[in-house]
């Protein structure tokens, strides 16, 4: 069997909201250009967990972390390593579409490379091929100076993941892409992660699991902060080796 | 077939509620017209009033003494000029700045003592705020420009600030953590993303603001106190044009009171050409807005 190189090592993470534990002890692995689901029943922490990997957590008041997160070898977490900069490695794409307000389709993308201080020369050049991997270019090449919040849902949420790609991120988060999309802008996005997968790791929360044995090479199953199983997509959906598992897969609760 | 008869008849209590409403909603647009009335009614008043002594004169010659004729208020425009212009060079930033202090960090405890402080010198009468520079510049150093400026900057400051605040809460928190998750350090986040598209509100608050302390008149009878003649030194008592309407219309003669009127007309003007700008400078600028960064294609 081939080994596959592991890009980003959880060790030890636990997370808490003033001193309550929303994470516990988790350990996970993930891959190089995989995808990998997070399922679990609302309010097990898979949102937090993702914003450990990116360092937002500690955006909201009352955070609290400890434990390693390495990526590409190096621990996000050591003392003088720049969030910032974390954060152009590792990208997120949020539940909701959030475009910038007032800023047009073009400055959507174009703004995180700006103030990253991008030439001008190339900067259309990387707007367009961030469009053009988030298969958003041909819907929006005509209309660039429009504002991107004039877009349809399913073009917003492209045109984020567009955004996302723009700064050149390894790693790309994503909290339920398409929880509030429809069905067709859903298929959309779900065959763009499987493009994705070629330049970037994926790792995507979803509460769908047909999305998740659909798009994801591996899947981890939280469970009120702990993380209770970890493996092959389809090892996990035909024959769980946890109980836990397998009832909340076959939707016994949450 | 009853139930249905039952939903959509009209019952006597629907007649009653749809003549309420029609009563209620006459009632509200009477007020609105009452209360406009005044308003109306007051730039009519002053401009009849003022119309006549508004010359070329009245814009550049100094007062002449009274008996004489003629002259102008040129020293009380460029001095209100002056006075209102240092205190909005200093006040738009230092209060937008509290601003985003108050709605980016509002769960410190440096924000919670600044927003009460805020409070306190909003609901301050503005004839107290005189006083406190008055004892605290005047006393020592004398009546000056720089006295009546920290007296307007007082009174701008939180105003300014409570605005830029209020402005920025209305901006979801989500388009905050798209613009830190893009590795945009946050004070970019703010100066860049945030306040540009709130941009036009944040003018409007300015413009309010401005146009507040254009007209206030008793903090700088304590702190510029006036003066006839054009200014020479920023530390020297400035004439500004509230203040010299005040003391003009106080005067008995004729001739002093028509400038006075026509003063007060330059100032509701003023108050109102602000506002036709900054609504102009807004039409034009959401025009380009959109292609901010985009121009840079060829
Ligand atoms: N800002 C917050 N402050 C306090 N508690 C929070 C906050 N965000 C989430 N939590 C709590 O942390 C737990 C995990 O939340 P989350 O990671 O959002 O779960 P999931 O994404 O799996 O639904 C929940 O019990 C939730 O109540
Ligand atoms: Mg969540």
């Amino acid at each position: 069997m081939k080994e596959t190189k592991t890009l980003v090592k959880i060790q030890d993470l636990s997370a808490s909201f003033f001193s309550i534990p929303v994470l516990k002890n988790i350990d996970l692995e993930i891959p190089i250009h995989k995808v990998v689901a997070l399922i679990g029943p609302s309010g097990c922490g898979k949102s937090t967990f993702l914003r450990c990997l990116n360092r937002m957590h500690e955006e909201v008041s009352g955070a609290g972390i400890q434990g390693q997160v390495f990526l590409e070898g190096q621990n996000i977490y050591a003392p003088y390593i720049d969030p910032v900069l974390v954060r152009r490695k590792v990208g997120m794409v949020f539940q909701k579409p959030n475009p910038f307000p007032g800023l047009s389709i073009f400055d959507n993308v174009a703004v995180g490379l700006k103030l990253m201080g991008v030439k001008r020369k190339v900067l259309f050049e990387r707007v367009e091929n961030s469009l053009k991997q988030a298969a958003l270019w041909d819907e929006v090449k005509d209309i660039l100076k429009r504002q991107g919040t004039s877009l349809s849902g399913g073009q917003q949420q492209r045109l984020c993941i567009a955004r996302t790609l723009a700064i050149n991120p390894s790693v790309v988060l994503m909290d339920e892409p398409t929880s509030a999309l429809d069905p067709i802008s859903t298929a959309r996005i779900e065959g763009l992660i499987r493009e994705l997968k070629e330049k970037v790791t994926v790792i995507i929360v979803t509460h769908n699991m047909q999305q998740a044995s659909r798009v994801s090479d591996k899947t981890a199953f939280l469970l009120s902060g702990e993380l209770i199983e970890y493996g092959k997509t389809s090892q996990i959906f035909t024959n769980p080796s946890k109980g836990k598992t397998e009832s909340y897969i076959t939707g016994r609760f949450g | 077939m009853k139930a249905k008869q039952v939903i959509w008849s009209y019952s006597l209590g629907d007649r009653w509620r749809k003549w309420l409403n029609f009563f209620m909603l006459s009632c509200l647009f009477l007020l609105s017209v009452i209360a406009a009335v005044p308003f109306l009614f007051i730039i009519y008043y002053v401009f009849d009033k003022g119309v006549s002594a508004i010359n070329w004169d009245f814009f550049t010659q100094l007062p002449k003494p009274p008996g004489e004729g003629g002259g102008g208020m040129s020293n009380a425009l460029i001095g209100s000029a002056v006075v209102v212009g240092m205190a909005s060079v200093v006040g738009i930033p230092w209060g937008m700045g509290m601003g985003v202090y108050l709605s980016e960090y509002k769960s410190t405890k440096t924000a919670k003592i600044l927003r009460f402080v805020i409070d306190l010198l909003i609901s301050a009468p503005s004839i107290v705020v005189g006083i406190f520079i008055y004892g605290l510049i005047v006393i020592r150093y004398g009546f000056s420009s720089y006295a009546g400026a920290a007296a307007l900057l007082l009174i701008m400051l939180p105003v300014v600030a409570r605005g830029t605040e209020e402005i920025l809460k209305m901006i979801p928190n989500h388009i905050r953590e798209a613009g830190l998750a893009l590795g945009i350090p946050r004070w970019k986040v703010i100066t860049r993303i945030l306040i540009p598209s709130v941009l036009s509100m944040c003018v409007t608050v300015i413009m309010l603001a401005i146009a507040r302390i254009a007209g206030e008149t008793a903090p700088l009878l304590f702190t510029s106190l006036g003066n006839q003649y054009h200014i020479r030194s920023l530390s020297e008592p400035i004439a500004t044009l509230p203040v010299q309407i005040y003391e003009f219309a106080n005067t008995g003669f004729e001739q002093m009171e028509q400038q006075a009127w026509a003063g007060a007309m330059v100032l509701v003007f003023f108050v109102f050409f602000i506002n036709f700008f900054t609504r102009l400078f807004l039409f034009f600028r959401k025009k380009d807005r959109v292609g901010f960064y985009s121009k840079m294609r060829k």
